[in-house]
């Protein structure tokens, strides 16, 4: 019967149109998106390991970088920037540490994510140096000072003159035995 | 061969494949749930009639505004209009039924079980979903109550449900019309439905997808949405929104459809614009894929995203715009009576005008600021779904039953449902734009003392409103029992339409050989 056939056709196009739908939801969307925010510098997320290059510094201008700490949900760690805020010259580079102390009676491993506000100001602050590119493990009980290594980009947007580095640090000690965290 | 239906009742309604039997499952079954939907309202309205804590504990009240939304969203309105989709259909186009009648028992029969499954939670150790209908990552992943999977699985099996229902259109719609009905001759029912059901194709897996993302990023250790492992919560955002902002269309075109058969026929004319309502449909069922983001103008995106999120969001008031002009021009200079199923439609496009333009207040990024996550955008939805969804629905009832049931609803009844609802409708929703104007943020199971006397207003508007739908089920279970047959054949002597031209009520099987359409 030609109808038949013809409903037959519609089911398996619908169907196909809704499997395509949801692979387009789980594995084209994320990697899209990141791509996004990384095309456009948006999202506040931070490059990787910046390769210097020598950048003339501008004297004329000065850059409030302020510093600010979350820790997330459960993270038991006492955890601050030894500095809340410096301010620094576009083009020099410069060095902070932050505090981190596992304050409780195990081992653990505790990951920090940066972020940078305002977003436009994302793509100008490069890490030649971060303790966020791996994880930090901590024993019992132990400290340590974690340092930063950073220069703001000369070619900051003029409208910017407060810059904020946040860290959120995680607690990933379950997962660290089953996957490898690599921070872009 | 001419048969009527099983006489026994376990096989006539479990196994059904006949399109008219679906329908009203659909209806019975989204009404059981607006009435559930319906009962999560009261006590949140209860619990917010005064400041401070009165009835129920917030975690139960988040719960409560949770349950409301998706009970109402996924299980009252969506199913009421493939209910209708249903019965009206195969009637409107010269099918004898719809295209593949085994699916449609099957996406019927999924439901129950998905909302028994989503419901059950709240007797859970741990309680039910507690973090919105929205269900934001992290709330609904890392601090969510175990019970999530429960969630999670039941809309995996409401979507498959819809898809599958939608499927079943499309094939009906595309295939089953009887000789000569082109497809611009086909009742604008018939063509905003089969636009929701190419939407629903389209965006119901999405959902699917953000909800799997959530069961692997809770059960199997993935991050999607977990910035701790490289994900970003606001991807959730998008994810969902690219389902949610088509989702509302999907709820709303069919309304549309409904008014658009309604209004011509009180009128006594015909249509204003067939053909531009048609296009304004697909433009704004285009449109819905291309705005999402002017739900998170607060979650900071770059300056150009949100201007053209506001500009695009801002563009749906054309096509909408040509909607409501077409109605009310179907009704300038009508012979206009004002029938129970009239006085909704005029309601919904009021009252569906009024909510649209709050609606471009909310997409003027800068003044979103101020409004997002307040009562102003609780008033909002509600106008348009509300007044929108639930109105037409109502009128669909009061103007299709009599030629179902071939029997008259009682007009004073109905007539004094409509002023009831009406009227506590606006009493409910109007001090909600105040409240959300002043600051008063959505879902919080307490207030500020400044806030005290238009939830107290707002709240005895919800309980009235709440009257008026038992008011509705009253008569509605009155004509199927008790009411005075129908007179004429026709029901309605403005109608218009193959589905009219059948006998009162219509057999058990109809257009088993296709009419002809001139």
């Amino acid at each position: 019967m030609e109808t038949r056939s013809a409903n037959k056709s519609v089911v398996i196009k619908s169907t196909i149109g809704a499997i395509i739908m949801f692979m387009f939801a789980i594995f084209v969307l994320p990697p899209l998106y990141d791509l996004f925010c990384e095309a456009l510098g948006i999202g506040g997320k931070t490059g990787g390991p910046y390769q210097a290059e020598v950048l003339t510094i501008d004297d004329t201008r000065q850059v409030e970088v302020q510093f600010v700490v979350t820790n997330n949900a459960t993270m038991p760690w006492e955890f601050y920037p030894v500095k809340d805020k410096v301010f620094v010259h576009p083009g020099e580079s410069n060095e902070i540490t932050f505090f981190a102390k596992n304050l409780t009676g195990n081992d653990m491993v505790g990951q920090a994510i940066p972020n940078i506000l305002p977003n436009n100001a994302a793509d100008f602050f490069h890490k030649t140096e971060c303790f966020c590119f791996n994880s930090q493990p901590l024993d019992a009980g132990d400290d340590a000072e974690l340092m930063v290594q950073f220069i703001i980009d000369p070619e900051l947007p003029r409208s910017v003159n407060t810059v904020t580095l946040s860290y959120t640090i995680f607690d990933i000690t379950d997962r660290v035995a089953d996957l490898k965290i690599t921070q872009l | 061969m001419a048969h009527g239906p099983s006489e026994n009742f376990f096989t006539r309604w479990f196994f059904s494949t006949n399109h008219k039997d679906i329908g009203t499952l659909y209806l019975w079954f989204s009404f059981a749930m607006f009435l559930l939907g319906g009962a999560f309202a009261m006590i949140i309205r209860a619990e917010l009639f005064q400041p401070g804590m009165q009835l129920i504990k917030p975690e139960f009240f988040n719960q409560m505004t949770t349950m409301h939304g998706l009970v109402m969203v996924f299980g009252a309105i969506m199913p009421a209009f493939v209910g209708l989709a249903n019965w009206l259909i195969p009637m409107m186009i010269g099918a004898p039924d719809m295209a593949l009648p085994r699916m449609n028992n099957l996406s019927f029969w999924i439901l129950p079980f998905a909302f028994a499954i989503l419901v059950s939670t709240l007797f859970m150790e741990g309680g039910g979903p507690n973090f919105g209908w929205t269900f934001y990552a992290p709330l609904s992943t890392t601090y969510a109550p175990d019970t999530v999977n429960y969630f999670i699985f039941g809309v995996h099996l409401m979507g498959a449900s819809s898809i599958m229902g939608s499927i079943n259109i499309i094939a009906t719609v595309m295939n089953m019309r009887a000789p000569g009905m082109t497809y611009m001759k086909m009742p604008l029912f018939v063509w905003t439905w089969l636009i929701t059901a190419f939407l629903l194709v389209a965006v119901m897996p999405v959902l699917a997808g953000a909800v799997t993302m959530m069961l692997m990023d809770i059960n199997f250790g993935t991050s999607f949405f977990d910035a701790a492992g490289g994900g970003d919560p606001v991807l959730f955002q998008h994810v969902f929104w690219f389902f949610g902002h088509p989702e509302v269309y999907i709820i709303i075109l069919p309304a549309f459809g409904v008014v658009s058969q309604i209004i011509p026929t009180f009128s006594r004319k015909p249509l204003f614009g067939y053909s531009s309502m048609v296009y304004a449909t697909a433009a704004i069922a285009f449109l819905s894929f291309i705005v999402w983001a002017h739900h998170m103008f607060t979650v900071g995106m770059p300056i150009a995203g949100e201007l053209y999120f506001m500009y695009a969001t801002m563009l749906i008031a054309v096509p909408t715009g040509v909607k409501v002009f077409n109605w009310i021009t179907t009704m300038y200079k009508g012979s206009i009576t004002y029938e129970t199923p009239m006085l909704f439609c005029i309601a919904f496009v009021i009252l569906f005008t009024f909510g649209g333009f709050t609606g471009m207040m909310l997409s003027i990024a800068a003044a979103d600021t101020q409004y997002h996550d307040t009562y102003f955008v609780v008033a909002h939805f509600h106008y348009v779904m509300v007044a929108g969804a639930v109105f037409s629905g109502t009128a669909a009832i009061y103007y299709w039953l009599p030629k179902w049931c071939g029997r008259m609803y009682d007009e004073t009844m109905g007539k004094v449902q409509f002023w009831l609802a009406f009227i506590a409708f606006n009493i409910t929703f109007m001090p909600q734009h105040f409240l959300g104007l002043a600051g008063m943020p959505r879902r919080y199971s307490d207030y500020g003392l400044q806030f005290a006397d238009w939830n107290m207003v707002s709240s005895i508007g919800a309980f009235m409103y709440g009257g008026a739908q038992l008011l509705f089920l009253f008569n509605v279970i009155r004509t199927i029992g008790w009411g005075k047959p129908v007179e004429d054949p026709k029901v309605w002597e403005g109608a218009d339409g193959l589905e009219w031209t059948l006998p009162t009520p219509p057999p058990f099987h109809t257009f088993s050989t296709p009419p002809v359409v001139k």
